[in-house]
């Protein structure tokens, strides 16, 4: 037994580092977020607590100020929730297409989906970018929205999900007398909002993090979206530092309060490729 | 008579896939055989095409500056599954095991970094590799009497940054497919290699490691992808697409350099063909040297 407690703490040790080495980025913002920006063009980020010159102002001027920063953030949060909605309704009505039925030609669109998770996506974004300029779509969510509304991943996750759900519910149902769409919407949706929540969160946090293609897609600065603001205030002549910090900062927290109440579907999300089909 | 055609049920899977037949054609097909078109022209945006046959090839292998995003994207993919297949690995099984105080705490604390999206991360990052000596990683080094170090301005410890914000994001969630991976494993075979006599490290090497095969398989798979495709966070931390000596460009950077900051959609697109290239070859490489095509069977 004794040998076990040496084990235990010795792995409790270890793991305390490395989770506190983990966190030190977190740490270093938000003191950074009580700091001047000068202070940080001078120093970085660092560790030191130094009160002397920490203080609110950053806070006052976020919430205060005379910039967009909330105009970016409701837009990063319309965007996420319609993406949200849009994909995984569209997605699981794939899936359900993909699992109930057999049909001419499902195998092969079956590798389409596999496809797609096989090529990597910054390859198609010079294609993408003329297409939606030849559509008129620039500076329009659409544009961001509609290239991944059958999302590839949640479409395969949702698949998976559905081959535990037993067809005879949808042989009742034709029993019943219900049609093909009012099986999927009143019999089989139902059971699979549980597989929703992983989805959900994965789809989101990827929409709210989303850099590459809405930054190539808006340039109205009326539409940016908080990556794309952040990112603005970051120029070749000198730094934003006073609101990119406590903006940085801010940005966390929202995401951080939904994984630390929804901790088990974000890790289900994230996972969710990983189980073998 | 239309509605009744649309209930049927040789129809309604169609109708049901339809959305992704769209989405596939118009938004991946489409644009996957446009590009791979306007790489045998000479093309900007809203500007009539020109075919120039295989020109735009011959001059990328000629092109000292796409060489180099090659090497870099290549030498930062593979320093990423150096890191962040074996150290995941190791911890998710140390987590896992019985005697773990603390696990659930832990397991949150790792995933906390993949919650930050790339531009708040490699803003962090950015500022804890200042070259000033106030700077955190600087001022850690100072207390080893080391002068401060311009990490952004050098090869080698421009790569140290890189690696570091790429660890710090991924290590958690690779810890998790492991860990996700690791709960598959029944609990009675490691019983009955007690049983055997067999030391923690005969039961990592003998039903550990080959039991998370595909795991470690798919890891690898998206490892190499996003190692590959990696732009944003060199971004991030040089403040633009323009590192001195190009020593943070890689190949979708140079992608992005030619197609949109220069409008060259032709010579950017055989950019992206030659990334497809790349990452297909060494996938395909990896999944027939993991015997994962023959499992099927």
């Amino acid at each position: 037994m004794k040998k076990h407690l040496v084990g235990k703490t010795l792995l409790f040790v270890f793991f305390t580092i490395i989770c506190a080495i983990i966190l030190v980025p977190f740490y270093a913002i938000t003191i950074g977020a009580f700091k001047p920006g000068k202070e940080l063009v001078r120093q970085g980020l660092n560790l030191s607590f130094d009160l002397s010159v920490m203080s609110f102002d950053n806070f006052a001027f976020l919430f205060t100020g005379d910039h967009a920063y909330f105009t970016w953030f409701f837009n990063s949060l319309l965007l996420t929730v319609v993406q949200v909605v849009f994909t995984l309704l569209v997605s699981a009505t794939v899936a359900y297409g993909f699992s109930a039925y057999e049909f001419k030609g499902k195998n092969f669109l079956f590798i389409c989906v596999l496809l797609i998770m096989m090529v990597p996506f910054e390859i198609l974004l010079l294609p993408l970018y003329t297409l939606t300029f030849n559509l008129g779509m620039m500076n329009s969510y659409s544009a961001i929205i509609l290239p991944g509304i059958a999302n590839a991943a949640t479409i395969f996750f949702f698949r998976q999900y559905l081959r535990g759900i037993p067809k005879e519910i949808i042989a009742a149902g034709r029993v019943d007398g219900a049609n093909e769409y009012s099986i999927y919407i009143r019999l089989i949706l139902p059971i699979m909002k549980p597989s929703f929540a992983a989805m959900a969160i994965l789809n989101g946090m990827n929409s709210w993090n989303n850099i590459l293609w809405p930054f190539m897609v808006i340039s109205d600065a009326g539409k940016y979206t908080l990556p794309i603001g952040l990112k603005t205030l970051l120029t070749p002549y000198g730094n934003n530092y006073d609101l990119l910090i406590v903006g940085s900062f801010f940005s966390i927290l929202p995401i951080l309060a939904l994984f630390l109440a929804f901790q088990k579907y974000f890790i289900d999300g994230m996972t969710a490729g990983a189980v073998k089909g | 008579m239309i509605k009744k055609f649309l209930y049927s049920q040789k129809v309604a899977p169609y109708v049901f896939v339809l959305p992704f037949i769209a989405v596939f054609a118009i938004f991946w097909a489409y644009p996957l055989a446009s590009s791979v078109e306007m790489s045998f022209q000479h093309t900007m945006l809203g500007q009539e095409a020109e075919w120039i046959g295989f020109d735009n090839y011959t001059k990328l292998m000629s092109d000292g500056v796409f060489l180099k995003a090659v090497t870099n994207s290549v030498v930062y993919m593979a320093l990423t599954l150096v890191i962040l297949i074996p150290l995941p690995m190791l911890f998710a099984v140390l987590i896992n095991n019985k005697f773990m105080w603390g696990r659930e705490f832990f397991k949150s604390t790792f995933f906390f970094p993949a919650l930050t999206s790339v531009v708040v991360a490699g803003t962090i990052f950015r500022l804890m590799f200042g070259e000033m000596e106030g700077s955190l990683i600087n001022s850690f080094l100072g207390l080893f009497g080391i002068e401060p170090v311009k990490f952004l301005k050098g090869q080698v410890t421009g790569f140290v940054a890189l690696l570091a914000l790429a660890s710090w994001r991924w290590i958690g969630v690779n810890m998790l497919y492991f860990l996700s991976g690791l709960k598959s494993i029944p609990d009675e075979y490691y019983e009955a290699a007690s049983i055997d006599g067999a030391s923690s490290f005969q039961k990592f090497t003998m039903i550990t490691m080959p039991l998370l095969k595909p795991t470690t398989v798919y890891v690898v798979t998206i490892s190499i992808y996003a190692g590959l495709a990696m732009f944003i966070e060199s971004m991030m931390l040089w403040n633009g697409n323009n590192s001195p000596k190009n020593i943070g460009l890689t190949i979708v950077g140079y992608l992005y350099r030619q197609g949109i900051e220069k409008n060259d959609l032709g010579y950017a697109a055989a950019v992206g063909i030659v990334l497809l290239l790349i990452a297909m070859i060494i996938n395909i490489t990896q999944l027939i040297f993991t015997g994962t095509f023959k499992k099927e069977d």
